[in-house]
This record gives structure tokens, C-alpha cells and sequence, in this order.
């Protein structure tokens, strides 16, 4: 009994901050390409913009600078590390479900990426100047993160970082076929969506331990398959990471055991192409 | 030559609520198996086929082409090592020559726990924490997703897996809550205190 009523609570406290979060990703795209765009083509009346958009109640909650044009390429959607915040799911705990369940996704986003975000402002701790970088400014220059904190950075940053996007590419109005412009770009590299799936759930099979499996965009602007170990992220090598799947025995283990084939194959059915492809396009800017 | 999965040694109940029935079925039926197949499969037919599993996992460790046979081989023998190093009643404090060694190498048993905690907590993914003896003395490592430390030349004495499968049914993310359950209630000293004697 007492279990219904702490589901029914988390539900209603997720559908909260599902609109928080929709708001807010709705101000962050305004606010960078399209914003960033005006800003170029009327000039002075940016300011004016910029004060409309100091009225919305949500903007005085993000901790980002002032947008600036040359700001608004590199940081869209990068993470504050000053603190970092562990964000909201932006649907319930059972939204994926039978694919994902409940209980997986409480404990992955309220545990395990808690954990990441919490571990990752520990190390940053006695470190203020840092905390002025975005997470992914770090990652992508781990040799200028100070050695005694290094690995913490890189783990849990990674993981901040990481599972922010996961949260973000699936969706209980996901699955089907990609959509828009990944569409086109995933049957130009792999011919088809259906070996494109087939590359990728290998790649995430192969990948022995904890890791990730991703699509990533590469040195050459190109469509890749890739994996990496633990939390380390794309990110680290200079490629964008369009999207990603969780392989850490904690992200299926409930739900599918040691078979982690089937959890791989289950995935597309939550994959949210719209985030998939704003990601894309993210990556080509 | 092909390398069987040894039964569990105790039933799939010796070691609850501690670790459960379903998770012993799971890591010995389903993880630990496919592994000792794996392995089989892969080794059948090359010019390893004739070495016993430890002598295949020491000459080809660090061997990036043959990273696949190494980590099924590893994590054959890693696992068939794990479930001796547990059993019903387990836990408590060791005695005799392990304890005098313990005392002496690591400073006390607490000393000893509090290392071996610690490399279980802070192996990052997936991995195991190990007592070994290196030389001559005692020392507590811990390895990432297959390694063991027969590549380094050390002797394993005492080993906990800490892949999330090993807790995740029974603890989740709790894997802290894992290790001190294991080190209190499930650890088989007379098994550590038997290969100390081999050593
Ligand atoms: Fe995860
Ligand atoms: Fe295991």
C-alpha cells in the first residue's frame, strides 16, 4: 500500500517538473539559435529581446550568462558546473514502460545519476575557477583538470553528462522509424535504418563491462558507430554524441537480466528522433 | 582443453537474505556460463586448445587481438574463484597463519577490511577487489571488468565480483551495502586461509 502511494507521489512530482522542463528546453532552443540569430540581424534591439525574455519566470532560474553570439554556439545545452544540478526527467518514472520500468528508471535517474552529480561537485569543490567551465568544456580538456581530481571529473562528469542526454533522447511518444534530417544521413552512412540498428546493437554488445554505445558525429563530419567504457564520453575524443545508449549492467538488469541483446533491441521503441534530431543539427553547427 | 562450469558448491539458498536465490541463478546459470562457452567456443581449434584456463589467460593478457578470449577465460576462472571464496555462516575473522599475516602486512583485520572496501567501492564500472600475495606479502588490489592479478604475477587469495549484476537484484545501487555484507556475513575465510597455505 505504502508502495502505490510513493509511485503515485514520484508520478505527480515528474508531470511538475515534465512542464518545467519543457519550458525550459523550449527557452534554451529560442535562446540560442534563434535568439543568437536576431542578435546578428537587429543588433541593438537584442536588448530588448534579452528583456522580454528576463520576464518569462523560468529564464531566472537557469544560471547561464547572458547570451552572446559567440556563447550561444559553443554552450547551448552545455551543463553548469557551478553547481552542476541534476535535471528533472522530463516524463514519469513508468513512461517507458514495458521497455524501460519504473522501478529501472527511479533508481537510474534518482540513484545513480544523482550520485554522478553529487560526486562531481564534491571534486569540484575546492576548485571555484573551475566551476566557471561548462561540464563538457572539462571533458573535452581533461589535461587542464587538475590531477588530484581528474578521474572524478571524467567519471562523473561523464556520467552527469551522459545520462542528461539519455533522459533526453527517449520518450514515451518515441520509437518508429527516424524521422527529418537523421533519417536521410542514417541511410546515406549505413544504407538502411534497419542496419544501422543492427551495427549499433552489435557495437552495444561487444562492448564488454560498463560503457555506452553511440552515434556519434566524427573528426570528419561523419555518421559513426562507437562505444566507450564506463562514462567516458564522446565528448573527450571531439565528437558529438547524437545519440547514445546506456549499457551499465543498472540501465536493463532489472527488467532483462543478463540479456542484454533484447534490452538493446527493445530500446528504439523510446527513442525520441525530434531530441535525436535537434541533436544532429546541433553537430553540424 | 575445454574448461567446465563447476557446479555451484553450496545450494542456490546457502547464502541468503544476503545474496539471494535468484541472483546466485542468474550469475552461476546465466553470467558465468556464457562465459565458460565463450571461452570454449573461441579456444577450440587454435594452438591455446592444450593449456589449462590460468596458463591461457597469463599468455595472452594484454593481447588486444585476442581481447575477447582473454575476458571470457578471465571471468571463467575469476567466477569458479568467487563462489569458493563464500559460503553459508561465512564472515567473521580469519585465524591462525592468515590472521598472523593480516596483522602483520596490513597493520589489523579492521586495517585489512577498510582497504578491501575500499577497492571494492571505488573499482569505477563494472570489476572485482582481490586479496592477494604478491611476493611476500599481502596486498589488496582491485581489477577492471575481467582483469585478474595471476597477469601480474601475484597470487589470489580472496576475491568479491563488484559487476552490478553480482549486487543488483539484491541491493541495486547500493553496492557499499553489498561489500559489507559480504566481508560480515558471506566471506569464506577457511577457503583464503587454504590458498594462503598453497601459496
Ligand atoms: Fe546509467
Ligand atoms: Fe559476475
Amino acid at each position: 500500500m505504502s508502495e502505490r502511494t510513493r509511485n503515485y507521489n514520484y508520478s505527480r512530482k515528474t508531470l511538475t517538473n515534465n512542464w518545467e522542463y519543457r519550458l525550459k528546453s523550449l527557452l534554451r532552443r529560442c535562446g540560442s539559435t534563434r535568439f543568437a540569430g536576431s542578435l546578428v540581424l537587429v543588433g541593438l534591439c537584442s536588448f530588448l529581446a534579452l528583456l522580454i525574455f528576463a520576464y518569462q519566470p523560468m529564464a531566472q532560474t537557469r544560471e547561464q550568462p547572458s547570451p552572446s553570439v559567440a556563447q550561444a554556439a559553443t554552450t547551448d545545452s552545455e551543463l553548469s558546473a557551478s553547481p552542476a544540478v541534476l535535471p528533472p526527467l522530463p516524463y514519469a518514472y513508468d513512461a517507458l514502460e514495458p521497455y524501460i520500468d519504473a522501478e529501472t528508471m527511479e533508481l537510474h535517474h534518482d540513484r545513480h545519476h544523482a550520485t554522478y552529480v553529487e560526486n562531481f561537485n564534491e571534486a569540484l569543490a575546492n576548485y571555484p575557477d573551475l566551476q566557471n567551465q561548462t561540464v563538457e568544456a572539462m571533458l573535452r580538456d581533461l589535461d587542464n583538470v587538475p590531477e588530484d581530481i581528474r578521474e572524478k571529473v571524467r567519471n562523473n562528469g561523464g556520467g552527469h553528462v551522459n545520462h542528461t542526454m539519455f533522459w533526453e533522447i527517449m520518450s514515451p511518444d518515441g520509437g518508429g522509424e527516424p524521422t527529418g534530417a537523421i533519417a536521410e544521413a542514417i541511410n546515406q552512412s549505413f544504407g538502411s535504418f534497419a542496419q544501422f540498428q543492427e551495427e549499433f546493437e552489435q557495437a552495444g554488445k561487444d562492448r564488454f563491462g560498463s560503457g555506452w554505445v553511440w552515434l556519434v558525429s566524427n573528426d570528419a563530419n561523419e555518421l559513426e558507430i562507437t562505444t566507450t567504457p564506463n562514462q567516458d564520453t564522446p565528448i573527450m575524443d571531439g565528437q558529438y554524441p547524437i545519440m547514445g545508449n546506456d549499457v551499465w549492467e543498472h540501465a536493463y538488469y532489472l527488467n532483462y537480466r543478463n540479456n542484454r541483446g533484447e534490452y538493446l533491441s527493445n530500446w528504439w521503441n523510446v527513442v525520441n528522433w525530434d531530441e535525436v534530431n535537434r541533436r544532429f543539427e546541433q553537430a553540424q553547427s | 582443453m575445454a574448461y567446465e562450469l563447476p557446479p555451484l558448491p553450496y545450494d542456490y539458498t546457502a547464502l541468503e537474505p544476503y545474496i539471494s536465490k535468484r541472483t546466485l541463478e542468474f550469475h552461476h546459470d546465466k553470467h558465468h556460463a556464457a562465459y565458460v562457452n565463450k571461452y570454449n567456443d573461441a579456444v577450440k581449434g587454435t594452438e591455446l586448445d592444450n593449456k589449462p584456463i590460468e596458463e591461457v589467460i597469463k599468455a595472452i593478457a594484454g593481447d588486444s587481438s585476442k581481447s575477447g578470449l582473454f575476458n571470457n577465460a578471465a571471468q571463467a576462472w575469476n567466477h569458479t574463484f568467487y563462489w569458493q571464496c563464500m559460503k553459508s555462516n561465512g564472515g567473521g575473522t580469519p585465524t591462525g597463519e592468515l590472521a598472523k599475516k593480516i596483522e602483520a602486512d596490513f597493520g589489523s583485520f579492521e586495517k585489512f577490511v577498510e582497504e578491501f572496501k575500499n577497492a571494492g567501492a571505488t573499482q569505477f564500472g563494472s570489476g572485482w577487489a582481490w586479496l592477494v600475495l604478491d611476493g611476500d606479502t599481502l596486498k589488496v588490489t582491485k581489477t577492471l571488468n575481467a582483469d585478474n592479478p595471476l597477469t601480474s604475477g601475484q597470487t589470489p587469495l580472496l576475491t568479491m565480483d563488484v559487476w552490478e549484476h553480482a549486487y543488483y537484484l539484491d541491493y541495486q545501487n547500493k553496492r557499499p551495502e553489498y561489500i559489507d555484507t559480504f566481508i560480515n556475513k558471506v566471506v569464506n575465510w577457511d577457503f583464503v586461509a587454504q590458498n594462503l597455505g598453497a601459496a
